[in-house]
């Protein structure tokens, strides 16, 4: 080897990692595009009862993106996802059943009473300073207000619930056709990459980046000129405004609802195991994660109604798939404590930048 | 004029006097040394000016107005900027990232913040080590990543918790030189808290003294080493001028 070989390996060794993009958002939306692309075609090639669980997936991706933002971004961990999909879900069925307003305006008016729930409730925790445990254990007790406050509350038939009343045929306006529809799937694609495309957006905007500066030290943020407040409301708002459009597209794809399945705890479990096992604070996390507890969700619950006969203990019963998220949060967190996206991401950057 | 100016200040912890009726006015573009020995009340000082911490009583002004009691990044904003002595990096983010963020509220587009954020990171000397993880950074590449962030938010006051300490004497010079540069061409004003006299001595107009939370003496560096009290507060030891103290 000569000395200027030599020479200029070490001269760029010196010279540390070269630049990274100027705007990785770019790649990312390239990525976004061609997967919504490559989803298109899906439930015209899947069987019936594989479209269902690609609604299935589509439904926990947006509440996991949802979540992502406020607590893989903004560090702010929530168990209480459940209120803004509780309300998104609520606010559309409440309008189209007693006042007949399209769900598409109720899906938008669910998003803004999110927002402004999701403010309230960061208001205060903010203002008297919870975190950790006790931010979480606070966004859980609002939840379940919210879910008892339903239930014994006559304005929104109790304990009942909504049942989305049914209409001839199909129709975009009322975001109501036949059941197996393609549509389902499409809309859901549609609103799901949404989701995506907003985070991806706000991740790399002026704010998310605060948003994540105040993540890493709220002190230090502050100190270079990060108005701490302001944003950490702007990213619950955004956060719970994402996760009620799931709930107002649940609403609409199952039917019903109740606030069991709206502001029920299992709600919360979901989006943050979704956004776990694909790895916290990335954008793809979220979607990594969304295919698998999605798929995993619907394996469950064949396994509970036909078992095969060596399981056949597990005929009618429930739970399957708590369980079995328990089993892999445990696992995830112990192999991977990245989340799968998150882990192998790393892997990759730092062997690259050897 | 006074760009800063503290009047009466106090703060107590639980009925620890932390500061008592603190008086102090630094005029633009003057280098002041603050000293005291540990526990004297000099980080809580700069924890107050900068909004970290509320005073109980008296009042901050910068430039003429009264920031007493305003928020952390509004006071930053504004033109103070502080270093933290304990290093707070953002510890998911490069070099470059940490400091581009102090700039966005002042610089837009990606460019023009990685090229002034790259320009100041240079500055420091880190140009090395830009686009790695902040948390990869040893001691002394942390302390000119504090400064490297701060400069980026364009400080027209540059307050330093001890940005020399941890340093080894080789590493202490091109930082020093860097301070007095930053005074003659940039005509930033600089308060630095410091334990390290011969910095102190080389580089300060005025030097403050606290001594259990209260200003003991203010004067220039020979004035205030030659008192008696200050003499007296550093345990009846004369303050050691040496490079390697």
């Amino acid at each position: 080897m000569t000395d200027t070989a030599v020479e200029s390996r070490r001269e760029t060794r010196s010279a540390g990692p070269a630049a990274p993009p100027l705007r990785p958002q770019n790649r990312q939306f390239a990525v976004l595009a061609v997967l919504v692309l490559l989803a298109i075609p899906l439930p015209l090639i899947l069987p019936a009862a594989q479209g269902a669980v690609a609604v299935r997936i589509l439904i926990f991706l947006i509440m996991a993106v949802g979540w992502n933002i406020m607590s893989g971004f903004g560090g702010m961990f929530s168990f209480g996802h459940a209120a803004y999909f509780g309300l998104g879900a609520y606010t559309s069925a409440y309008l189209l059943v007693e006042h007949g307003v399209s769900p598409w305006v109720g899906m938008a008016a669910g998003m803004v009473v999110a927002a402004a729930v999701a403010m309230v409730i960061g208001y205060f925790s903010f203002r008297y300073e919870l975190k950790g445990a006790y931010f979480a254990l606070a966004t859980f007790a609002f939840a379940e207000m919210l879910r008892l406050i339903t239930t014994s509350s006559d304005a929104v038939n109790g304990a009942v619930g909504y049942q989305v009343p049914l209409i001839q045929g199909s129709s975009l306006g009322q975001m109501q056709f036949p059941a197996g529809s393609p549509a389902y799937f499409w809309i859901a694609l549609v609103l799901a990459g949404g989701a995506v495309a907003l985070s991806i957006l706000f991740r790399h905007s002026a704010a998310g980046r605060y948003v994540v500066a105040i993540r890493d030290d709220e002190l230090a943020a502050a100190s270079v000129g990060a108005p701490v407040m302001r944003h950490k409301l702007l990213t619950v708002a955004l956060s719970g405004a994402i996760t009620a459009v799931a709930g107002a597209f649940y609403t609409q794809y199952y039917l019903f609802i109740d606030p069991q399945l709206a502001f029920g705890s299992s709600v919360s479990i979901e989006a943050i195991v979704t956004a776990v096992i694909g790895g916290i604070g990335t954008i793809w996390g979220p979607v990594v994660g969304a295919v698998i507890v999605g798929s995993l969700s619907d394996v469950t619950a064949t396994l509970l109604a036909t078992p095969p006969e060596f399981l056949s203990f597990l005929q009618g019963r429930s739970g399957l798939d708590v369980i079995l998220y328990a089993v892999m949060l445990i696992l995830i967190v112990r192999l991977m404590p990245k989340g799968i996206f998150g882990t192998l991401a790393e892997k990759f950057s730092e062997r690259r930048r050897r | 004029m006074s760009v800063l100016e503290l009047s009466g200040v106090d703060k107590s912890f639980r009925g620890l006097r932390a500061l008592s009726d603190v008086d102090m006015a630094v005029s633009e573009g003057e280098i002041v040394g603050v000293i005291g020995p540990n526990g004297a009340g000099k980080t809580t000082l700069f924890n107050v000016i900068c909004g970290a911490l509320k005073p109980d009583a008296g009042s901050v002004r910068f430039a003429g107005e009264d920031v007493t009691g305003h928020k952390p990044e509004k006071i930053a904003r504004s033109g103070m900027v502080r270093t933290f002595q304990l290093m707070r990096p953002f510890a998911t983010m490069s070099v470059a990232e940490n400091v581009s963020l102090a700039a966005q509220h002042h610089t837009r587009g990606a460019e023009r913040l990685r090229g002034h954020a790259v320009e100041i990171v240079e500055r420091v000397g880190l140009r090395e080590w830009a686009y790695r993880p902040a948390t990869e950074l040893p001691t002394a590449g942390l302390k000119r990543l504090e400064l490297a962030r701060a400069l980026a938010a364009r400080p027209r006051v540059l307050l330093l918790d001890e940005v020399l300490a941890g340093l080894l004497p080789a590493e202490r010079e091109p930082v020093l030189d860097l301070l007095a540069e930053l005074r003659e061409q940039d005509g930033t004003t600089l308060v630095f808290i410091e334990h390290i006299m011969a910095a102190v001595m080389r580089l300060s107009d005025r030097v403050l003294v606290l001594d259990q939370g209260a200003v003991l003496a203010t004067g220039t560096p020979d004035e205030v080493t030659a008192d008696p009290r200050v003499i007296e507060a550093y345990l009846g030891e004369e303050p050691t001028t040496h490079a390697d103290a």
